[in-house]
């Protein structure tokens, strides 16, 4: 009898630790009761409706996809902004794991994270734009359109999903104890980070790469045969860009969960990944520029579309290439910050211009979109962010688990092959 | 340099093996093609069409679409250039005569069916098919609702069904290929047009009467077959009597077929899965006995 009691009491106290943060049900439900989850609430109760307006009466009642405008802001948020932006993980994992940036370690859970819940909410994007929604996995059990760009897209997410779980598995199974799991997970990791590299390189480019078969309907500045590169470059700067606003947002209101070790780091290594932002955005302002000539588009520049593609290309390429490169110089981790969040919506306002505003430019009467979609996609945002926060209040995310504090990644392989 | 043996096939075979799945799927791709050899079209003179939407009445009883909103015999709807949409797979289009004032022109408008279509090669899940018979048709059991199919067609001609919720339809001419092409009769389009507009055949020879049509009547039309080059040739070909961009035609579409757009960058897919894991796995260890070599030198000192 006895024994069994104390089962009951052993799932308690794991449900109580792993899941409500060492709280009884009560205290942990009051808990909940912050402006921010409120406010996180009332979003979400707005937006649930639309949402289910979208999977009874179809995309027509909340979207304003049309037939010269097929694709909505489920896509050109979900998809062609939100992947960039979560081009966090191959990135630290690659800098650390494959170039032996070993400073930026503590970078690389937090990074792996984000980039696994924004591809995670990319295919739930998919899911609410897909007109049929449960035929998501056909082109991976037999319906092989090898000739489409898109196929490719479709692979190399779902790979990189899978991939993202693995490298973020060492911190599941700390959380849950099984360190035998742990150990397994930590073996791979090199080889996991290399395929992620491969398939992160050519989905990046493939989303540019979706374009090269509109050459009449977007606009010329914005067509170019380089497109694939330009979307593969500037996943870089936004991975580095998410990443520093990211730790940003997290060091302010979720400090408690840092170790007090890493949140000291936490300016120097800002200050790194600034520099590099500072290169890559020059490097991508470069690669804009040898585009432009190649297209020999010239004139089109003294047309309105003209003025908006110098103000993306001067304003928000070139400006925050040199506001990096200074706040790196000065040692300005506010200005490094502040360059960050700015570098990320001159990314969206770029993946915006491609799939939406630059594209079918010759038509008349353009509706970009309708209110209820904008509404949507604010709605799976805030989930997003809870879904994070959930799981940085839980995992070890950014400090070490205390069990496994202080096992390097080197040596742990090493223990392993003594092990083995 | 330390690495054993079994972690070299454990890394390369991580890398490795995704690199062959990547292959295996995209080094096909699409091969060179320059339409099927006897693939069938049709030829439409615009110079007799007189906009009476007679066509348009045909389609719709064919292809058992829903009732029109105006009835086929009001020409109002004219007045209005009108765009895919998923209630019809053809359209008649009105516009202003540049040569004689007064007058009009017209354009009927359904799917080109391209020799080498953008949309089949945008098509993830090969939905879109285009048949050696010549029409280009469409899956309804494969289509997952993605509309690259509609991103992709430089004319602008597939709809969707944005109100259906469960089981929404991508919507286009199909040349009749079910209910009368494949069975030997022309498209109803074609049989109902009452000035003899449309002629249906073999897209070469079609393309031979077009040519000779415009030699013996230079004064009548343009010198000009929409559609014997335009995306790499289509099956539906067109003659007119006014210039094409004035009847709305695109006209930046090139002649290249659109699927050459895309296989440059389909075939540097698997160098980039063999490059890249010889290369950042080189990186690798070139960091990791860096490493160690640091740590001995600390060692001895």
């Amino acid at each position: 009898m006895s024994e069994y009691v104390g089962k009951a009491n052993d799932v308690q106290t794991w449900v109580r630790e792993r899941l409500f943060l060492g709280l009884s049900l009560k205290a942990y439900l009051k808990s909940l009761m912050k402006p921010f989850n409120i406010v996180a609430g009332i979003i979400i109760l707005i937006g649930l409706p639309f949402l289910i307006m979208r999977y009874t009466q179809g995309l027509g009642a909340v979207t304003h996809a049309s037939n010269d405008q097929p694709w909505s802001l489920f896509l050109n948020w979900g998809l062609f902004t939100g992947v960039p932006l979560a081009a966090t993980g191959y990135i630290m994992a690659s800098a650390v794991y494959l170039f032996g940036q070993k400073n930026y370690h503590p970078m690389v859970r937090p990074a792996v994270l984000t980039g696994f819940i924004g591809y995670l909410f990319a295919v739930i994007f998919l899911l609410v734009d897909l007109g049929r929604p449960w035929r998501l996995p056909y082109p991976m059990i037999g319906y092989f359109g090898t000739a489409s760009v898109l196929f490719l897209v479709a692979w190399h997410v779902a790979l990189y999903l899978s991939t993202q779980l693995v490298e973020f598995f060492p911190a599941v199974f700390e959380w849950l104890g099984a360190s035998r799991f742990r150990r397994w997970a930590i073996g791979v990791t090199v080889g996991a980070t290399i395929f992620g590299v491969i398939l992160s390189t050519l989905h990046q480019s493939a989303l540019g790469a979706l374009f090269l078969l509109a050459p009449g309907k977007l606009h010329p500045l914005w067509y170019s045969e380089f497109i694939p590169l330009f979307f593969f470059v500037s996943s870089i700067f936004a991975g580095l860009s998410v990443i520093i606003a990211e730790s940003t947002v997290t060091s302010r209101f979720l400090k408690h969960r840092y170790s007090s070790q890493y949140l000291a780091r936490l300016p120097g290594l800002t200050l790194g990944l600034g520099k590099a932002a500072s290169f890559v955005l020059f490097t991508y302002f470069a690669l804009k520029i040898v585009g432009l000539a190649h297209g020999h588009h010239w004139d089109l520049l003294s047309t309105p579309y003209g003025y908006w593609f110098l103000v993306e290309l001067f304003g928000f390429v070139l400006l925050p290439s040199f506001l990096f490169a200074f706040g790196v110089r000065n040692g300005s981790v506010r200005l490094v910050r502040f360059t960050a969040f700015f570098t990320i919506i001159g990314l969206a306002v770029n993946r915006f211009n491609i799939s939406l505003i630059a594209l079918n430019w010759q038509l008349p009467h353009r509706v970009f979109f309708y209110w209820k979609e904008f509404i949507m996609v604010i709605t799976i945002i805030t989930i997003e962010i809870l879904v994070y926060r959930w799981i940085v209040n839980r995992l070890p995310v950014y400090r070490e688990h205390p069990q496994y504090q202080e096992v390097d990644f080197e040596e742990d392989l090493q223990t392993k092959k003594a092990m083995v | 340099m330390k690495i054993s043996r079994r972690k070299f096939f454990k890394i390369a075979g991580v890398a490795g093996g995704g690199s062959l799945l990547g292959k295996a799927k995209s080094a096909l791709g699409v091969e060179r093609f320059t339409g099927w050899p006897d693939r069938f079209g049709v030829l439409t003179d615009l110079t007799r069409c007189v906009g009476c939407r007679s066509c348009e009445a045909a389609c719709n009883e064919i292809n058992k679409l829903p009732p029109p909103k105006v009835p086929f015999e009001d020409q109002s709807v004219l007045e209005k250039e009108r765009r895919a949409g998923a209630e019809y797979y053809t359209y008649v289009n009105r516009y202003t005569d540049p040569k004689n004032k007064g007058e009009w022109v017209f354009r009927k408008v359904q799917c080109n069916h391209c020799d080498e279509p953008a949309c089949a090669s945008a098509c993830l899940v090969k939905a879109l098919k285009k048949t050696p018979e010549g029409p280009v048709i469409w899956n309804e059991k494969v289509c997952i609702g993605c509309r690259y199919c509609m991103t992709a067609c430089p004319f602008y001609v597939p709809a969707y069904e944005y109100s259906n919720a469960f089981s929404p339809n991508v919507v286009k001419c199909t040349m009749c290929y079910d209910t009368r092409t494949s069975k030997g009769k022309v498209p109803a389009c074609v049989e109902a047009c009452p000035m003899e507009v449309m002629t249906f055949g073999k897209r070469k020879d079609l393309i031979k009467a077009a040519r000779k049509r415009i030699m013996d009547h230079p004064d009548r039309y343009v010198d000009h077959i929409y559609g014997e080059q335009e995306v790499g040739g289509t099956c539906w070909l067109y003659v007119s009597g006014v210039p094409f961009e004035k009847l709305g035609f695109p006209m930046d579409v090139g002649i290249k077929p659109y699927p050459e757009f895309t296989r440059g960058f389909l075939s540097m897919v698997p160098a980039v899965l063999v490059i890249w894991p010889a290369l950042l796995g080189g990186f690798y260890m070139f960091s990791k006995n860096q490493r160690q070599r640091g740590e001995e030198e600390e060692e001895r000192s």
